[in-house]
């Protein structure tokens, strides 16, 4: 019994020993971990494809790639970046290792269904992969009918695969929402519940909702390329833009399965670094559920000029401008959160501003767009390529990366080194917006994307662009090999390094096996700071 | 009490919960959304077929005349009383009368079997026209040009819901395996209810699917 007792309190990384015991565990932190390192892997995979196309496009015409292998590189850079990076990117590794932490609870509710969501997300993995040597995938990452229904091999297999990422997606915000519901701890109640967990909750109820959307979808363009049933195909009587709407019924919301994730890692990070409670807690909560409920009614903004009736048009066009209002909400309230706090420089913090920045200009954007007759101008332009990237990876990755950096000394036991790391973030900063902000303009200018020749007055804007992405890589692998050597030489962490007032900095760093030694009761808000002062 | 002379062990409950009431609650819940996902899922499936409905009405009038009503109404009388006797499963479960559970599951079996066997006769029926999805189609005297995209999608449709039908009964076999190794109670039935619930998720899909593709017109 005694030995029984001090096993779990070992910490989970000592717990047991050995591969074998890392792939067959049911506990959500190693779980998170291994999650957190394929999704590494892959956003070095899909950031090299973005580099070697960035290259070719310095020049006008051709420099090392062919058009079809530039056409594969883009596609391979959007699969890989969308469904295996950024989708599951924030809640499947930080949301596993810190969801359950963070509510007082020993694991999620289901520990099974959490280890077969890691599973089914390899699975998935490999056979995009394969995918790459079974044919050549140059349909982007959309796979808008007919150019799919060509029945290349290459095609078939990412369909497959994203069939069985969304099914990992699915499981993964069920078990996160059950969790939330039915086990939280002794005090936690919804409204003392850190914000990063209404961000996962309103996460979840979207990869509900709407990945079984795209599940089907997929069924369908695979049973269409398979056996003709003439659904999406126009030669055979069927609707093109009858996929469009399924598809992006599911992938509008999944752009907010993609940020909402970095709202709440934002929300921690800057209430922690300006020692304040978050300002209007409450309308941060409600407006990242807002989100998920409206993003449910935008989808038809990706089809302004795919053929949509106009009264579709303006009602999509009317409705996206709302989504402004939950966003804008949470902006104003971090800016509201840093006014008179202490504010704390460190590596986390100097993300989360990132973040707020490009976050700005990410959903400002949006707006542009929104506009109808603006967005028949822009559609299809650098315009959209810019602002997505400002909200994917300007935002959710930035955040991503703000939020391994927070809670690294928590899940590793190790501190980085903070000078390096500031260094990063500063490189990261300077590269993503030189990298993007040029795209803005050329965009605005005309210049369509996804084209392999253009014309020469975009050859210094290109230029820029890739110059941009220099800096970026060298920032992103400055950060990652920071904290890969934390490892080897980084000081012993201490349970709470931040100071902050969240339950996973209650307990030891690394947490042990079951999270807590004794479940812990809550009795105040998840940033009682100005308690402490009284 | 009659239920202990069973001999089979009690449930005992997952080492990250507190209690059984958390246990199950979370079961329930876990369940619901993930039915709440199969919907959305099957609910695009519908949309697609009413927009086919709207840019063909004429094939899809015709198609649904080569379908016989009176199969698809044995069907849905099969799957309505599987549903009641799921539910008596439930009930049986939480009075922890085993011996009811199991009959009453294998009742559900025998009448789900009932539903796949009259799918299959169908289907036979349709193999034999050559009423097939796209490619694999030789229907003849045909007078709409679209009428396949109907046998497109009622074999997609038809064909989702009898894999969710076979799900089901391997999970009604899972349900009886679990019965014989330990005692369902009043505060342990979960396997029983989250069977009962998937299979009512069932006889819902087909509840709408019925008349869709075999009433209208």
């Amino acid at each position: 019994m005694i030995a029984h007792v001090h096993h779990e309190n070992i910490n989970y990384l000592k717990a047991s020993k050995g591969l074998k015991n890392w792939l067959i565990t049911v506990d959500h932190k190693r779980i998170g971990m291994m999650y957190l390192a394929s999704i590494l892997f892959f956003f070095i995979a899909g950031g090299t494809f973005a580099g070697l196309f960035r290259f070719e496009l310095w020049s006008p015409l051709k420099n090392f790639l062919t058009p079809d292998q530039y056409n594969q590189f883009f596609t391979l850079h959007g699969v890989i970046m969308v469904f295996l990076v950024v989708v599951p990117g924030i809640p499947a590794a930080l949301g596993n290792f810190i969801l359950p932490i963070q509510i007082g609870a020993k694991d999620l509710a289901f520990p099974k269904l959490n280890l077969t969501s890691l599973y089914l997300y390899w699975i998935g993995a490999a056979i995009a992969l394969y995918s790459i040597v079974a044919g050549h995938a140059d349909q982007g990452w959309t796979m808008y009918a007919p150019y799919s229904l060509s029945r290349n091999p290459a095609v078939l297999y990412m369909m497959i695969a994203a069939f069985i990422l969304g099914f990992s997606s699915i499981l993964t915000g069920l078990n996160f929402i059950v969790t939330m519901h039915n086990m939280r701890a002794p005090g936690m109640t919804w409204y003392r519940m850190p914000l990063f967990l209404w961000a996962m909750y309103a996460t979840g109820i979207m990869q509900i909702f709407a990945t079984p959307v795209l599940a089907i979808t997929l069924i369908l363009l695979l049973l269409e390329n398979f056996f003709g049933i003439g659904i999406f195909d126009p030669a055979l009587g069927g609707d093109p833009l009858l996929m469009q709407h399924f598809f992006w019924f599911y992938s509008h919301p999944a752009v907010y399965i993609i940020v909402v994730p970095g709202f709440g890692i934002a929300s921690e990070i800057i209430a922690a670094f300006s020692k304040k409670d978050i300002f209007g807690y409450r309308f941060v909560a409600y407006s990242s559920v807002a989100i998920a409920i409206i993003g449910f009614v935008v989808w038809g903004h990706h089809m302004f000029v795919a053929g949509q009736s106009e009264l579709a048009d303006s009602i999509f066009s009317f409705l996206t401008f709302f989504t402004a209002v939950p966003s804008a909400i949470k902006v104003f309230n971090w800016t509201a959160t840093l006014y008179k706090g202490s504010i704390d420089l460190k590596t986390p913090m100097l993300y989360a501003l990132q973040f707020l920045f490009n976050f700005t200009i990410g959903g400002l954007t949006g707006i542009i767009l929104a506009i109808l007759s603006v967005d028949i101008h822009l559609h299809d332009t650098y315009f959209v390529v810019s602002h997505f990237h400002y909200v994917a990876m300007g935002s959710t990755m930035i955040a991503f990366i703000g939020g391994i950096h927070y809670w690294w000394p928590k899940m590793t036991g190790k501190m980085y080194n903070e000078k390096v790391g500031q260094i990063a973030a500063v490189l990261v900063f300077i590269g993503f917006n030189t990298t993007f902000f040029i795209q803005l303009i050329m965009g605005s200018q005309g210049s369509p994307r996804r084209y392999y020749h253009y014309q020469d007055q975009f050859q210094i804007h290109h230029q820029v662009s890739t110059i941009g992405f220099v800096i970026l890589a060298t920032g992103l692998f400055m950060a990652l090999f920071n904290l890969i050597a934390s490892f080897f030489n980084g000081s012993v962490a201490p349970a709470n390094p931040w100071g902050a007032k969240t339950l996973e900095w209650q307990t030891d760093s690394p947490p042990p096996l079951y999270n807590f030694k004794e479940t812990p009761v809550v009795t105040h808000g998840p940033y009682a700071f100005e308690t402490e002062k009284a | 009490m009659a239920t202990a002379s069973t001999g089979l062990p009690e449930h005992h409950v997952a080492h990250h919960f507190d209690s059984a009431d958390q246990e199950f609650d979370s079961a329930k819940t876990g369940m619901w959304l993930f039915l709440a996902s199969e919907i959305m899922m099957f609910g695009a499936l519908f949309v697609g077929a009413l927009v086919f409905l709207t840019l063909h009405p004429a094939a899809f009038r015709e198609g649904s005349h080569h379908l016989d009503w009176r199969m698809g109404a044995i069907n849905t009388f099969f799957l309505l009383t599987s549903g009641l006797t799921m539910g008596l499963a439930v009930i049986a479960a939480q009075a922890g009368q085993q011996a009811k559970v199991r009959l009453n599951i294998i009742i559900s079996l025998f009448l789900a079997s009932g539903f796949l066997v009259v799918k299959s006769m169908e289907y036979a029926v349709k193999i034999h026209h050559g009423t097939l999805p796209g490619r694999l189609w030789h229907g003849e005297g045909f007078h709409d040009p679209f009428a396949h995209i109907f046998f497109g999608l009622y074999f997609v449709m038809t064909g989702l819901h009898a894999l969710h039908v076979l799900i089901g009964m391997s999970l009604m076999i899972f349900a009886l395996i679990r019965s014989r190794k330990v005692q369902f109670t009043r505060s342990y039935f979960t396997p029983v209810e989250m069977v009962a619930l998937y299979w009512a998720l069932v006889d819902l899909v087909w509840v709408f699917l019925f008349p869709l593709l075999y009433l209208i017109g």
